[in-house]
């Protein structure tokens, strides 16, 4: 096994979830396409602690889980209410930001 | 005590503080407090005295001057400015003759200034003046004396008019101060000039000793006594500076007696007693030739006492008397004569103190101090007050055994033996008029038809006990000259130099020069009282000559008319003129000129900077916001894709960026 095997396939997960957040409209595709790359960085850190023979990439992969965790929480809970108030989840229709 | 005499200055200042803050609220209005103070002063001056006296002495009768520097007042560089004491025969004397004179003036005055409307403000003045008197006296170092000398003439300045809402005595008060300051001037630029002969130095007996050793060339020493000279003309009241005297009567008669008789006027005399290396080096003393005190000190003894002829104020003729004695003090010093000078210093104060009082008392009896007019018969109703005046113009005019009679033989004997027979003419000449202008004096108050109203009665008796005090002391300080007790209690290490050259010290008692001034002295009496008892002599001036006399005398020379009319006003009246002139050309210019500018300023202001230059300046950023705001407003969609979009872009720039520095 070598590392760049990991490598690839973090860097093939990344693409996806970049490809997912700039180009679906739909509001949950595009939080789970930014949780594809936070599993991608997550892939990352493993193979580089495992490689370097050190635990903190596992416990960095750990914190990254639990944060995406709380922030996939937080994410649905807007997308949930930007739903209520507007039926609709396509995020070009939501442009309350526009200067 | 001799090494605490820093005590002196320190009590009185201390008492004008609470008499002034505490002052009214007190039961006797703080005149308990100057008392009390006084008295303080007075034992310890008294215990100093008698432990100065038995300090260990050398067989030329030389102690060994006390002194003591209490503490740098400033420092400049290497100059050192410190306070200290210097305490010697002379300081002694002076002590204690302040101290005695000022005690019984307290008392006095408690009498005669009771219900006077600034009661409390008068003893607060008497305490502050007692105090820089006596911080005058201590001093060891010219700057502090200055100190204590301008302190006196602010003293004397508040209580000449004390009075002040008459503009006459605001006037006299105004009078005497500047006088006393145009010779203050001389004073001044004399000590600066000696303190850089000296070496930066204000040490009175560092200059001293230089003084006579020749240590400072002749020509500073010189103009350095000239200086100080200058400010003993105008303290101690000579000619031709002596003007203001007769006009500081306005002030309460206790004042005149403690001020303007005994303590005060008499600095100068201390000054120049005290600085008398300086004097005496620098107007050549030794050479025994005529010099400047002895010519101003003669001149002043004779033009005085003629114009206490043609006094009708009994206080001015006091005032004319005392001046005349003051020169006869000064004529002392200028001969050489050093202990006869501060000898008449030590007596004069005693007995003239007590004839003011004694006039205080008068005029507290009959409310004027006009002889002509209001007084005359006295001596019945006012036996007291009789008695101590005529035994006080007795002590004056030299009678033996009193105690005028010691001093002035001392004086006329010094400048006998020292060689100036004008000035022993003098003596004898001014011995005359002052006994015969006395007697005028006594005739005119107390003898004769009563010329007032109502009936006069004899004053209370805070106001005799000074009196019969003052007289036992004018009967019994001469007596100190038997045995030459006061010469060698006094006898200083400076002057012993002086002495061993003019030897004042060693001259016994002069049985003929006595008898001489004595027969003089009675003569005086003699003639004056027939003129006035038996009313022999001319009643009317008809000689032309004669009546030119008088109209000199009464217009007082006429120096006062060229003091006011021609020196200040020919000097006034142009400065007056040409700050006009500068005020209407040069100052309304200058004033009108700043508006004239700051008007075009203020508008150039308003058009350019502020319409233009700061207006513009906010104009343009809130201007250049909104087109920026506008411009930026495009980036903003709102879009969440669009701002991922440059948000991953710019960090794959930053990747490269990476990638390509590592590799």
């Amino acid at each position: 096994m070598y590392l760049n095997e990991f490598l690839l396939l973090a860097a093939f997960l990344f693409c996806t979830g970049i490809y997912g957040v700039l180009a679906r409209r739909n509001g949950v595709l595009v939080l789970m396409s930014v949780e594809l790359i936070l599993n991608a960085v997550n892939i990352n850190l493993v193979a580089f602690g495992a490689f370097r023979h050190t635990v903190a990439g596992q416990i960095f992969a750990l914190f990254v889980i639990a944060v995406a965790a709380a922030e996939v929480g937080v994410g649905l809970a807007i997308v949930l209410l930007i739903y209520r108030n507007k039926r609709s989840i396509d995020l070009s229709e939501i442009d309350a930001l526009k200067g | 005590m001799l090494r605490n005499a820093w005590l002196f200055p320190l009590i009185p200042a201390v008492s004008f503080w609470i008499i002034l803050f505490f002052g009214k609220k007190l039961p006797k209005k703080g005149s308990e407090v100057g008392i009390a103070a006084l008295l303080a002063c007075w034992v310890l001056a008294a215990i100093s005295a008698v432990q100065w006296v038995r300090l260990p002495h050398s067989k030329e009768h030389l102690r060994e001057p006390v002194e003591r520097h209490l503490f740098n007042w400033f420092s400049n560089g290497k100059v050192h400015i410190r306070f200290g004491i210097h305490v010697d025969g002379l300081t002694i004397m002076m002590l204690v003759v302040v101290t005695t004179i000022s005690l019984l003036v307290h008392i006095y005055s408690t009498s005669y200034m009771e219900g006077d409307r600034r009661f409390t403000y008068y003893y607060a003045a008497l305490s502050l003046f007692t105090a820089s008197m006596l911080l005058l006296v201590v001093s060891d170092n010219l700057l502090q004396l200055l100190v204590g000398w301008e302190l006196v003439g602010l003293c004397s300045f508040m209580l000449i008019g004390h009075w002040w809402e008459e503009k006459d005595n605001s006037n006299a008060a105004l009078k005497a101060f500047f006088t006393t300051r145009t010779g203050d001037v001389g004073l001044m630029i004399g000590i600066i000039i000696l303190f850089f002969a000296a070496g930066q130095t204000f040490d009175i007996a560092r200059i001293n000793e230089l003084a006579l050793n020749h240590g400072i060339s002749h020509s500073l020493v010189l103009w350095g006594a000239f200086g100080l000279f200058c400010g003993v003309i105008g303290k101690s009241a000579q000619f031709p500076l002596h003007t203001w005297l007769p006009d500081a009567m306005a002030g309460p008669t206790p004042v005149s007696a403690l001020i303007h008789a005994a303590t005060m006027v008499v600095a100068g005399v201390y000054l120049v007693a005290r600085t008398y290396g300086v004097f005496y080096s620098g107007f050549s003393m030794q050479v025994g030739g005529v010099n400047l005190v002895a010519i101003i000190g003669g001149i002043t003894v004779i033009i005085a006492a003629a114009l206490a002829f043609v006094q009708s104020d009994i206080k001015k003729v006091l005032a004319y008397s005392t001046i005349s004695q003051l020169g006869y003090m000064v004529m002392a010093l200028g001969v050489g004569a050093w202990t006869a000078g501060i000898f008449h210093l030590f007596t004069h104060a005693f007995f003239k103190g007590l004839l003011f009082l004694g006039a205080g008392s008068v005029s507290h009896a009959v409310h004027s101090f006009d002889m002509k007019k209001d007084m005359g018969g006295l001596k019945k109703w006012m036996p007291q007050t009789h008695t101590t005046f005529v035994i006080g113009s007795l002590a004056l005019a030299g009678i033996f055994p009193l105690a005028g009679f010691w001093s002035k033989d001392e004086i006329l004997l010094g400048a006998s033996k020292n060689g100036y027979p004008l000035f022993l003419a003098v003596g004898i000449v001014g011995a005359f008029m002052t006994a015969a202008y006395m007697t005028r004096c006594v005739y005119l108050t107390f003898y004769g038809e009563f010329r007032g109203h109502g009936h006069p009665h004899e004053s209370p008796k805070a106001i005799t006990v000074p009196l019969w005090i003052l007289t036992v002391l004018s009967i019994g300080a001469g007596w100190l000259s038997i045995g030459q007790t006061f010469s060698k209690w006094t006898a200083n290490e400076t002057f012993e130099f002086i002495n061993t050259k003019v030897r004042t010290i060693e001259h016994p008692f002069n049985i003929g020069l006595a008898a001489g001034s004595t027969v003089v002295a009675v003569l005086g009496i003699l003639i004056a009282g027939l003129y006035y008892w038996r009313n022999i002599g001319p009643r009317e001036v008809r000689n032309p000559a004669a009546k030119a006399g008088y109209r000199l005398l009464v217009n007082k020379y006429y120096l006062d008319d060229l003091y006011t009319g021609v020196i200040v006003g020919g000097i006034s009246g142009p400065i007056a003129r040409a700050a006009y002139w500068i005020n209407q050309n040069v100052i309304d210019g200058v004033v009108n000129g700043v508006g004239v500018a700051t008007r075009a300023v203020g508008r150039f202001t308003y058009n350019v900077i502020d319409q233009k230059g700061v207006d513009g300046l906010v104009n343009g950023a809130g201007f250049s916001a909104e087109e920026g705001g506008s411009i930026l407003r495009t980036i903003q969609t709102g879009r969440v894709q669009q701002y991922a979009a440059v948000m991953f872009g710019a960090a794959f720039v930053f990747a490269v960026v990476l990638y390509l520095n590592v590799t």
